[in-house]
């Protein structure tokens, strides 16, 4: 149990021309307790947070990041991606605890 | 007014700590740069990182990485208890090798990038963020 509704937000253009470099915005609510800090009964919380996160574009992979405890709380993870034809990209993050958050946009190229 | 012995001691002794601290840093920051590039040389190339020089907040830095030809970047904060940040993996569709993000920083380093390049070779990058409330608890 997680104590927390996570609501990934990403932001992609609606259009594109072919091969054009889009930027990707992503968020993703999560409070990425590092295990270091010590809550108000003097206990160490232990370590929870996001360990890795993935988008691919029809299939194809664009980025897959590891993260480790020293990414910001909510992470905020923005970059770049190339788009050769109309499609969807799919994102998803993944929680230490087993879960899968996912999220995913589409996008029109021509 | 003259130095006596004593100040010239005192003296002596604080620069030895003022070169003696870098030192130490670095020989931890040059343990986390192996274990990225496996010992292998550290050659120029065209990455940049990008920070903020003054950091009101530890918490949350936001810091840019960019490389065209790279296959992957690590960034480290090396004084931080957890000093790897993220590794970042460009796949086929990775449009300008590019990433933001925000960091946790516990206190004024330097922040590194170490990209490894499509030819296998390893390119680093540092910046200096100074940081005037640490972001990492405990």
């Amino acid at each position: 149990m997680s104590g927390f509704d996570a609501r990934p937000r990403v932001r992609v253009p609606r259009t594109a021309s072919v091969d054009e470099v889009v930027l990707v915005r992503t968020l993703i609510n999560h409070p990425m307790e590092n295990g270091h800090r010590i809550d108000t009964d003097g206990n160490t919380v232990p370590r929870h947070i996001i360990n890795r996160f993935t988008c691919t574009f029809n299939g194809e992979t664009v980025i897959d990041m590891e993260i480790e405890p020293s990414l910001s709380a909510n992470p905020f993870i923005e970059f770049e991606a190339r788009v050769p034809e109309s499609g969807e990209f799919a994102f998803t993050w993944l929680d230490d605890d087993g879960s899968v958050y996912e999220d995913s946009a589409s996008i029109t190229v021509g | 007014m003259g130095y006596s012995r004593r100040h010239t001691l005192a003296m002596g002794l604080g620069g030895l700590f003022v070169t003696v601290v870098p030192i130490r840093v670095s020989a931890d920051a040059e343990g986390l740069i192996e274990a990225f590039t496996g010992g292998a040389e550290i050659v120029e190339g065209p990455l940049d990182i990008s920070a903020p020089e003054i950091a009101e907040n530890g918490n949350a830095v936001p810091v840019t990485v960019t490389c065209p030809d790279a296959k992957s970047i690590r960034i480290l904060a090396p004084a931080n208890p957890n000093p790897e940040v993220c590794t970042v993996h460009f796949g086929p569709l990775a449009g300008r090798h590019s990433l933001t993000t925000r960091i946790r920083m516990a206190e004024t380093m330097d922040v590194i990038a170490l990209a490894e390049m499509a030819d296998g070779t390893f390119v680093q990058a540092a910046a200096n963020v100074r940081v005037t409330i640490g972001g990492c608890g405990g």
